[in-house]
């Protein structure tokens, strides 16, 4: 009974438990219902991924009303991988919250920032979850909304404009995609994402299918901060409270490539408008200029967490690199660092967070000599950060076997080094942290300070370990991602 | 024990040994007794391989699977064997040596020092009972990544800047070439296990094959075939110890033997001997010979002498591999071994002499010799040794690497290793007869030898390095089967 | 067809670059939210006049009525104005913040605020 409605209930559980949380306003409460519900929506994203692995596609007609004139939600095995990678999240933030909340977050608003939290939840799950152009826009309207209260509960006063500026930034994005679903629906008369791709075909190479296009593209572009629309991340990312912080980096540019995802090769995919726009090419320099220019400039931030953003955009890079590619080996690597890099930034910012909770800055100059004090954490980092270079035996070292498989695959040498060479600079940035926690002799910041507490190291851990048996076992990231990929190329002519 | 269960125990104990002496880091005794019989179980369990091996036995392994079709496996071969009787024989000469070496200079951190150590063997093994390029992968960059807090162990800004070099050129070479020639081969031959005869077959045109050639050669840093040489000579900030480590244990010898086993197993010597794009290899092994020689031959430094001495000595066993023959091919690897211990021997001398003398230039060692009769006594073998002078070890594989390249009527490699030869001695005579033959310049601190610890590693070597001539059995009959000559 | 039959179009794209040019050009950070939900307005606009047949009724079905305009964009712009409420409320809340905590609402002495923090934060 139960398992026909799991689809409705990924995005209703959570969003049932933000006004709750709202009536009751009791901190503890609000705590306990959101673990409650983070573990529920990784349950239920677990039991959908089992199910289509099964049977292919989900599909759920909500309120009955049969697609595609009602909304559908739509599970195949690319968002149900989308959706494990945040309720995994979710769920791993959820005990860091209580201490990260308690640190950051006057204690009065702890219930609102836990309301915002489960709504945000609830839209990067309807993001992911929902078959209908429109539906997508209001689910990303409700994740970016509760994101920008989110950001804004920082404690410092830049989180505000931080907030602001991203608030400007998501919505004409927001905008910008919804202006061109609307182009989409005047040319098809509907707003189904699996209908749109069936008629498409008929009206190829008309104009506004083209401007569609562009409009949606630019849109998400600058949902997912690829490089140049990325101004808003870096400040958002770094003044956010540590949890928020570690979730969005996780998940909120993840689901935006999703969306691509599902416009280029789901919706787009079986016109021929790819043949009259070198979209391939464009977003192939856009992602070296990511991989080289944004992991330059992390490599040159003074604070911890600006430093991780900047990297965070590099990564982006690669993924967007293996959509360019668009073969099979270089989409797997781009759905499988979906979800590895969401596990192991994660893990980096949850540890920034500790580093925070006990040193009060995130400043290189007040983290010298840090590992002195705080080994499991710095030890922690270094792990995350060689996952980030892409070392074997990590997450990041799966990624950049594909991507350098599919660049061999087109026959294109220089594509080939791309993805590796720019990993240098990551082994640059890194080792700054490693330089500053390790061979420097502790400042007078650092007198009195302790190991973080086990409550929220051991969120961050069970990421960092995560992100090492993702380079070892493969067998479930690489799995779900090939058959991902094969699904996406499918929808290709 | 059976072959599988002493193949899982070398790859275990290590591991095992590196917890423990983790756990034991408070009882400085206790953490050194585990040190030294976490060495001596690994070699057991090692040489109990052995006559398995030399049977035409080939244990194997796999794990599990780190990509579709790629496994995590290990598979032992004559090549690895050898490497892996080396390494783990010598870490024990080389952990007696460390607990004198680090208590007679009273080293800091001398925990974390042990366990990475025990770390860097079990790459080590790794490295060397790979079954496939993946896992040699997996433990070649382990390997690099243990031993960074090894070479940076003083802290200081010299050691740190020390650790950018090696660090630089290690994983730039290996994750910007190595791993994309791995990929490639995967890509074209559907496979990365070694395989006698090697697996890229016909697969590849002339120009790739030679192409693929440079992304190893040239990707394996480890092997310090020039212009990748530089983090060695940088890696010398490390403790004595250490350097012994990075110069005869593990880490430059992962590196050659990764190029041998690259040139036997993936390529096959048969399928590239005589294929004009692969020309190149030979040439600049001999360039990195004559010209690291001459370096040596300028610096004043003892151990940046010894430093460069290894970079000539490690393009020896790379271009007696490239010439193809399978004679050269038997002296590469038996180079591997004679080398380690030489070099080992030498540099436990340089460490010696630094920690009962407080010197580490040449040109302070006049008469050293009757204060340190001992330490140089065994500078002396480990030097001709590397010169090639029997009765030692080097002289086996010299001439074994001439044979070969007799055979195939290389000449020009044979004037490369006559004239090397006579940079060798320059370099190193002129040592052993200022420490003899010169008087001790005037005013010069009374010392004696170095503690008792030291001096047994340093006599176990040099005797190991004459041993080597003189019973060459084992090695030699492992070299012919990689060479794939009836033994 | 001349250049006014397509007039909800160009008044789209009006609407649509002043938009985006006041949020792009002005530094006064409500001035901002009010070039956004212009630009937003556009949208609706866009959505709602294509849906609009001349001459047709609400989609009920009765006698005597052939022609109906279609319903659907307008319930989809509903949602989006809801969705343009919340944004613009939300943007002024912050606003309201942002002045409390800076005594301002001019971008350019946020921007040389924050950087007065940052030359603090390096100094100390």
């Amino acid at each position: 009974m139960i398992g026909e409605h799991l689809a409705a209930l990924q995005v209703v559980v959570p969003l049932m438990a933000a006004p709750i949380i709202v009536l009751v306003r009791r901190g503890a409460f609000a705590w306990a219902l959101t673990m409650v519900v983070s573990i529920a929506s990784l349950a239920i994203a677990l039991a959908l991924l089992v199910q289509v692995r099964e049977v292919g596609v989900v599909s759920y007609a909500l309120g009955s009303w049969a697609p595609p004139w009602g909304i559908e939600y739509r599970v195949d095995i690319v968002n149900a991988f989308v959706l494990v990678l945040i309720g995994l999240l979710a769920t791993i933030g959820g005990p860091y919250a209580w201490r990260s909340f308690a640190a950051e977050v006057p204690e009065d608003q702890h219930y609102l920032g836990y309301a915002m939290f489960c709504l945000c939840l609830a839209g990067l799950l309807g993001i992911a979850i929902t078959g209908d152009a429109f539906n997508l826009f209001v689910f990303l309207e409700i994740s970016s909304l509760s994101t920008y209260v989110l950001i804004a509960l920082g404690r410092e006063r830049r989180a505000l404009v931080a907030s602001y500026q991203y608030l400007i930034m998501g919505t004409i994005g927001a905008t910008f995609y919804v202006i061109g679903v609307g182009l989409l629906f005047l040319m098809t008369g509907t707003l189904n994402l699996h209908d749109l791709a069936t008629r498409l075909g008929d009206v190829a190479h008309a104009r506004p299918v083209l401007a569609a296009l562009a409009f949606v593209t630019v849109g998400i572009s600058l949902k997912l901060a690829l490089f140049p629309l990325h101004f808003w991340l870096p400040n958002a990312y770094a003044y956010a409270p540590s949890v928020v912080s570690a979730f969005l980096a996780g998940t909120a540019t993840k689901v935006a490539i999703y969306v691509l995802l599902r416009f280029y090769f789901t919706v787009f995919g079986k016109s021929e408008i790819f043949d009259s726009l070198p979209t391939q090419d464009i977003f192939l320099v856009l992602s070296v200029a990511a991989m080289f220019v944004a992991s330059a400039a992390a490599a040159y931030q003074e604070n911890l967490k600006h430093l991780l953003a900047y990297s965070s955009l590099g990564q982006i890079g690669y993924i967007t690199l293996g959509i360019a590619l668009a073969n099979q080996a270089g989409l797997t690597g781009a759905i499988v660092h979906l979800f590895n890099h969401g596990v192991t930034k994660s893990a980096l910012f949850l540890l920034a967070g500790c580093i925070w909770f006990r040193v009060h800055s995130l400043r290189f100059a007040d983290l010298a000599g840090l590992a002195r004090v705080m080994p499991l954490t710095c030890a922690g980092f270094v792990v995350g950060g060689l996952s980030l270079i892409g070392v074997p035996a990590t997450a990041g070292f799966v990624t950049k076997w594909y991507l350098v498989l599919g660049a061999l695959e087109t026959g294109h040498w220089w594509i080939v080094f791309l993805p590796v060479v720019s990993s240098l600079i990551a082994v640059w940035y890194v080792w700054r942290f490693v330089e500053a926690a390790y061979f420097r002799e502790p400042g007078p910041a650092l007198i009195g300070i302790k190991e973080a507490p086990p409550i929220l190291l051991l969120p961050a851990y069970v990421l960092v370990a995560l992100t090492v048996y993702f380079g070892l076992d493969t067998s479930f990231t690489v799995g779900t991602a090939s058959r991902a990929a094969e699904v996406l190329l499918g929808g290709l002519r | 024990m059976s072959p599988l269960a002493a193949l899982v125990a070398a790859l275990a104990i290590p591991l095992i040994g590196a917890l423990l002496i983790a756990m034991a880091g408070r009882a400085p005794n206790l953490r050194e007794a585990i040190t030294l019989l976490t060495a001596v179980l690994l070699f057991l369990a090692v040489a109990s391989l052995t006559p398995h091996v030399l049977a035409g036995g080939r244990p194997q392994l796999a794990l599990f699977q780190i990509l579709p079709g790629l496994l995590l496996a290990f598979r032992i071969e004559p090549l690895g064997m050898l490497f892996a009787l080396v390494a783990s024989g010598l870490w024990i000469v080389n952990s007696i040596y460390s607990i004198g070496y680090m208590r007679a200079n009273r080293e800091e951190h001398q925990t974390r020092f042990y366990v990475c150590f025990a770390g860097a063997l079990g790459a080590t093994m790794a490295i060397a009972f790979a079954g496939n390029l993946i896992t040699l992968f997996l433990a070649y960059e382990a390997l690099t990544l243990i031993t960074y807090p090894l070479v940076t162990h003083h802290g200081d800004e010299e050691a740190k800047r020390g650790g950018r070099v090696y660090l630089g050129y290690l994983l730039t070479t290996s994750i910007v070439l190595l791993l994309v020639g791995i990929i490639f081969t995967w890509n074209v031959a559907g496979t990365t296990d070694f395989l006698p005869g090697g697996i890229l077959g016909d697969h590849l045109g002339k120009a790739a094959t030679g192409g693929l050639l440079a992304l190893f050669m040239f990707g394996i840093g480890k092997a310090a075939l020039m212009p990748v040489h530089r983090w060695l000579p940088a890696a010398m900030v490390a403790p004595t110890p250490v350097s012994a480590l990075l110069h005869a244990v593990a880490v430059v010898k992962a590196g050659v033997f990764s190029v041998v086993k690259v040139i036997v197993y993936i390529f096959g010597v048969e399928n590239i001997a005589g294929l004009s794009s692969v020309d190149w290899l030979p040439f600049m092994a001999s360039l990195t010979i004559i010209l690291a020689s001459i370096i040596a031959l300028r610096s004043d430094n003892l151990k940046r002498r010894l430093a460069y001495s290894t970079v000539s000595q490690l393009s020896y066993v790379v271009l007696a591999a490239a010439l193809l023959a399978p004679l050269s091919i038997v002296g590469a690897v038996f180079h591997i071994a004679a080398h380690a211990v030489s070099k080992i021997t030498l540099f436990f001398a340089a460490g010696a002499i630094y920690t009962a003398a407080h010197k580490t230039e040449v040109s302070q060692l006049d008469g050293i010799g009757r204060r340190m009769p001992v330490t140089m006594a065994a500078f002396t073998v480990g030097a001709l040794s590397l010169i090639g002078i029997p009765p030692a070890a080097g002289f086996v594989s010299k001439w074994y690497i001439v044979s070969g390249a007799a055979a195939s009527g290389q000449i020009g490699a044979i004037i490369v290793l006559v004239v090397s030869t006579l940079l060798n001695a320059a370099y190193f005579l002129p040592i052993v007869y200022a420490a003899f033959f010169r008087p001790p310049p005037a005013g010069d601190a009374a010392h004696g030898e170095a503690p008792i610890p030291i001096l047994i590693a340093l006599v176990a070597t040099a005797a190991m390095t004459v041993a080597l001539f003189f019973f060459a059995d084992v090695p030699l009959q492992l070299a012919r089967q990689v060479a794939g000559l009836p033994d | 067809m001349s250049a006014f039959s397509h007039f909800s179009y160009w008044v789209t794209i009006f609407l649509m670059i002043g938009g985006l040019y006041i949020v792009i050009a002005r530094g006064n950070l409500v001035k901002k939210l009010v070039g956004l939900a212009i630009f937003q307005t556009s949208v609706y606009l866009l959505y709602i006049a294509p849906g609009k047949l001349i001459g047709g009724t609400a989609p009920i079905v009765a006698d005597g009525f052939q022609v109906y305009s279609n319903p659907l964009p307008h319930v989809l712009i509903l949602t989006a104005i809801v969705v343009g409420v919340a944004t613009l409320a939300l943007g002024l809340g912050l606003a309201v913040r942002i002045r409390e905590a800076y005594g301002t609402i001019e971008e350019d002495e946020i921007a040389d605020q924050d950087r007065a923090t940052e030359r603090e934060e390096r100094g100390a």
